[in-house]
């Protein structure tokens, strides 16, 4: 028992003395299991809370708008194969009037069932009760929206109900799973204050827009089995006489794609990121136990000769790797359940339904044991097989001196004076090529998980600049509630604070290649418009085609079109046309993908005369309350989207969640070129204090000396800055395509304040490492080191 | 400076150590290394030290060599006060004046003989040349050679000829010959002897081996901190002259 005593003590002196490259390992395996652990534990709280509620309120698994259909046709939808519940109802918007706001807000109506709760989309009442059906002045609000507002129960606000203003008491405040991730029409990101969800009773409701007896709105529910695909297609036949835009299924309904895009997103990176970090701290490991086990030759000769086994001197180093992947595991777990708890609490702004805490699986802490485990036997097993190895009478004699070769590099310089510690710099780096390599990649990792972080930024950047500044330039936009004539921009132009206008005709369209086809949406464009314009591919303003569709880039992937093919669009609305027509432009666009024309070309498909949807409006922001004022009371109009206010919840949301992320993963990032840098210097140093204490009795000073050991770090670290940015722009390119969805497109870009900015943080980073290592050197023990062996 | 005439030539002092003592504090362990040493080196001589292990010798030869600084006493290097010097001057002093050997020759493996001789070379103020370094050790057929494919001889005589090629006023080697068989000990000597002789370096040697005593002019011996005899040699011999 004694015997494991000692050794065990010595274990831990050795552990003691290693215990600012012991802390660096187990950093950088901390993150790594951190990563990890609050990125699985997010996802599947997210997951869980998601289905939970889903369930709780009977998320529906088919939805269709139409405009308008008798409530007889309920029955012929019953009898489509596969449909088991069906809810349908009255969906509205309506623009709101609220005391402690000047520009108008707009609300989603929707009718809750006569009696009782709806049988789909059921509305959680976290507060108050449902509204009333035979009270129209009573709304149930959800409660995002009220907190928003400083709203509650018994609180009244005014709305603009079909052209007539209707002051409305919220009597309940609610939760629903169909407007988790709360986009408004037009906007980007949730944005509470502009955008709300209401509840009204049927009746009321139907009143209020000529709906008596009949519905706009469908929600369904599939029987177990059934095929989504058939229901979605009879469904469409059904309600193609009623007006039906298309049915759609709940992946594509707006909030659950967020929702699970998210979820897929977080899924992705918790996959991606850890194992870098995995096998960084892998390497770490592997240099640092093959480091003492050098300096330890003659101990474990020593163990040798006393009689220990190769299994018992390999079991002390064991231990020692283990020590080290505890203490990260460890560390990591308890970062990583405050990290995702954090994140949790992240999400609960943007994702409004009851988050579950966050709930680890057990799963997910066995496979950080086991995946940290098999990092650090994949960096110590080697150099303990090592020591166990190791025969005593080799162990005990005195290595002989590393060979060294004059190598390429050499002869190439010969005709160049180079003086000798600059070749003694290069000699050391050329002769272990293997962990010089590994150093540069290691804290190339650095620069690259910089660069891709950063990239997110400069994606975005290039988002806002090319979506706000150079395509749509308009203050705000408004919406009518049904086409009007295109006269009507000459009233829109006499409101207060219009500076300019222009007319928008958009129509909802089902475009078809062969088998593949989407819903979209054709805007019509006048020809030289100034506030929102049509960018080619180079962001060059370009004129609407007059004959033909300018696609989005994104579409034309989707569905495998490229200029002068012909595409099928069948007009969801009105006359319903179907027409074919060339692609004759491809657009780039970043943020909601559709498809133009010119606005005379699309008025002549629909077969109508001059007609609008909608106006486009730049605003001199001096008479914007004025306009605000009139355009609260001005019936007809379905929605305003305000561009400024659009930017700010952008760059809001981005403040506060990307730049939390980035900040993260900048300290990820120092932390690993540190961990890595640091030790490269810890082992240059153990492994050349003599050679450096004899150069300090030769006569150099320490700066000289210093140099020779820093020129190595100094060397690797500019090695790596151009090899971790290529390593970045490639992560970044890859994770781009990864990061689109079929509402926003990451672009590629990469600024050079990127690469910039990455290459500063880890210069940083390194340059600190040298600064303590310099202290070290300047310690060196001159005499001592001298009388001493190697 | 005080010179002194001895035997008709007139010696120039190198060293002067007055009264000089070194106290070592280690975990409140106090070992006195050197206890007063009072001693003079003079200019071209070769002297050998000899004493058991702790003596007090290897002490003295750093002091000398400016890698440490008494603890009390003063110690002049021709004019130059080394106790009154900073880290910093010292270093200088290393530079400029002074050669080491050492028992384990601390060659910077990643450099070849010649380069580790340009490595000293490169900071000094008048040289000579790697090749004319090697060249007195006998080993100028090995210039491109790195410590790894030379024996221990021969590193031994890089490192004498690396120490030797700044041209020092003095050469102070502590155990040079102590992991060489005894042949390849006596070419070691040689090379030491004869750049002694040809550059007129005043050459202090550390030795365990009293059989090289009788090479040396003075024999310098240590106990316990102190010195306890000076002898002169009157009849030098040379080192393959030698019995050990």
């Amino acid at each position: 028992m004694i015997r494991v005593d000692a050794l065990n003590r010595k274990l831990l002196r050795d552990l003691w003395r290693i215990k600012g490259q012991a802390i660096a390992i187990s950093m950088v395996m901390a993150c790594g299991i951190a990563l990890m652990i609050s990125s699985f534990g997010t996802v599947t709280t997210l997951e869980e809370s998601m289905n939970a509620f889903y369930d709780r309120t009977r998320f529906a698994d088919v939805f269709a708008t139409l405009k308008r259909a008798p409530d007889s046709l309920k029955k012929d939808i019953e009898r489509i194969p596969g449909v088991s519940i069906i809810e349908t109802r009255i969906v509205a918007a309506v623009n709101l009037d609220l005391p402690n706001m000047t520009e108008p807000a707009t609300g989603q109506l929707l009718s809750l069932p006569e009696r009782g709760a709806p049988l789909l989309n059921d509305v959680i009442i976290l507060s108050g009760r449902y509204p009333s059906s035979q009270r129209p002045n009573e709304v149930a609000v959800t409660d995002a929206f009220a907190n928003a507002h400083d709203l509650t129960v018994g609180d009244s606000f005014k709305a603009i109900i079909n052209g007539n203003k209707r002051s409305l008491e919220i009597v309940g405040l609610g939760m629903t799973p169909e407007y988790i991730y709360a986009l408004g029409p037009g906007s980007l990101m949730p944005d509470d204050k502009r955008f709300g969800v209401m509840w009204m009773g049927r009746k009321a409701l139907a009143a209020a827009f000529d709906l008596d007896g009949a519905f706009n709105s469908l929600t369904i529910s599939l029987q177990l089995g059934a095929s989504e695909y058939e229901v979605i297609r009879r469904l469409d036949v059904l309600l193609e006489p009623y007006g039906g835009v298309g049915s759609y299924a709940r992946k594509d309904q707006l909030s659950n794609f967020f929702l699970v895009n998210e979820i897929t997103q977080l899924r992705t990176s918790g996959a991606v990121f850890p194992p870098v970090f995995l096998l960084v701290s892998a390497f770490l490991m592997n240099v640092v136990v093959s480091r003492i086990i050098a300096t330890e030759r003659e101990q474990i000769g020593l163990l040798k000769a006393f009689g220990y086994n190769d299994l018992e001197v390999g079991w002390v180093y064991l231990k020692l790797v283990l020590i080290l992947v505890f203490i990260g595991l460890g560390m990591g777990i308890a970062l990583g359940i405050w990290m995702g708890g954090g994140m949790i609490t992240m999400y609960t702004t943007y994702y409004k339904f009851p988050l579950l805490n966050l709930g680890i699986d057990t799963g997910v802490f066995t496979s950080a044991a086991i995946i940290s485990l098999i990092a650090g036997m994949l960096g110590g097993l080697g150099a303990v097989r090592q020591a166990a190895r190791l025969s005593p009478a080799v162990a005990m004699a005195p290595p002989v001196p590393t060979s060294y070769k004059a190598g390429a590099l050499s002869r190439f310089f010969a005709p160049l004076t180079i003086s000798q510690p600059t070749r003694m710099i290069f000699r050391h780096v050329t002769r272990f090529p293997v962990r010089a390599g590994l150093t540069i990649i290691g804290v190339a990792f650095s620069v690259a998980l910089m660069v891709m972080s950063l990239f997110f930024l400069d994606s975005i950047e290039r988002v806002i600049a090319v979506y706000f500044f150079q395509a749509e330039r308009q203050t705000l936009t408004l919406s009518f509630v049904e086409p009007r004539p295109a006269l009507v921009e000459q009233e829109i132009q006499h409101l207060p604070g219009v500076i300019k206008t222009q007319p928008v005709r958009s129509v909802s369209v089902r475009l078809r290649n062969g088998h593949l086809s989407d819903r979209k949406a054709i805007q019509g464009i006048v020809s030289g418009a100034d506030l929102a314009r049509l960018l080619d591919t180079d962001q060059k303003v370009i004129e609407p085609p007059l004959g033909g569709l300018a696609l989005s880039k994104h579409i034309a992937n989707d569905l495998n079109l490229k200029v002068g093919d012909l595409v099928t669009v069948e007009v969801l609305q009105e006359r319903r046309p179907v027409e074919q027509l060339p692609v004759v432009r491809l657009v780039e666009e970043y943020l909601g993908f559709q498809a133009y024309m010119h606005i005379d070309s699309l008025n002549r498909l629909m077969k109508e005369g001059p007609t609008v949807t909608g106006i486009h409006v730049m605003v001199d922001s001096r008479y914007a309350d004025d306009l605000y004022a009139t355009l609260k009371d001005t019936p007809g109009v379905a929605g305003i989207a305000q561009q400024t206010a659009t930017l700010a919840g952008f760059r809001e949301t981005m403040d506060n969640t990307m730049n939390v992320m980035i900040g993260f993963y900048v300290a990820l990032a120092s932390l690993i070129a540190f961990g890595v840098a640091y030790n490269a210097a810890r082992i240059a140093l153990s492994e050349r204090s003599r050679a450096l204490a004899s150069l300090r009795v030769l006569g150099f000073t320490r700066e000289e000396v210093t140099y020779i050991l820093l020129g190595e770090l100094g060397i690797l670290t500019l090695a790596s800055l151009p090899v971790g940015c290529l390593l970045g722009y490639s992560m970044a390119l890859a994770m781009s395509p990864m990061l689109t969805t079929d509402l926003y497109n990451f672009p590629f870009v990469i600024e050079p304040s990127t690469y910039g900015w990455s290459i500063i943080v880890v210069c940083v980073s390194a340059t600190i490492c040298g600064l303590i290592t310099r202290q070290r050197v300047f310690g060196l023990e001159l005499v001592s080191a001298l009388k001493t062996r190697e | 400076m005080p010179d002194v005439v001895q035997d008709g030539t007139r010696l120039v002092e190198t060293f002067r150590a007055e009264r000089i003592t070194k106290v070592y504090e280690t975990g409140g362990l106090r070992v006195e290394a050197l206890r007063g040493v009072d001693l003079t080196l003079y200019e071209g001589e070769l002297v050998v030290l000899l004493g058991p292990s702790g003596s007090g010798k290897s002490t003295l030869l750093n002091i000398l060599g400016g890698l440490d600084l008494p603890t009390s006493g003063r110690l002049f290097f021709k004019n130059l006060e080394l106790t009154a010097c900073s880290p910093h001057n010292l270093t200088m002093y290393r530079r400029d004046h002074v050669g080491f050997v050492f028992q384990f020759y601390n060659l910077i493996p990643s450099l070849t003989a010649r380069e580790n001789i340009s490595l000293v070379t490169e900071i000094a103020e008048d040289p000579m040349s790697a090749e004319e370094a090697l060249e007195m050790v006998g080993l100028e057929h090995r210039l491109d050679h790195f410590p790894s494919q030379l024996s221990g001889g021969e590193q031994q005589r890089v490192a004498i000829a690396r120490a030797i090629a700044k041209r020092p006023n003095v050469l102070l080697c502590d155990e040079p010959t102590g992991a060489l068989d005894s042949n390849t000990g006596v070419v070691v000597l040689q090379a030491l002897e004869r750049a002694n002789r040809e550059l007129g370096t005043t050459t202090a040697l550390i030795t365990h081996n009293a059989g090289i005593k009788d090479m040396s002019e003075r024999v310098i011996r240590f106990a316990d901190g102190q010195i306890i005899s000076v002898d002169e040699n009157p009849e030098k011999k040379a080192p393959e002259e030698l019995t050990w």
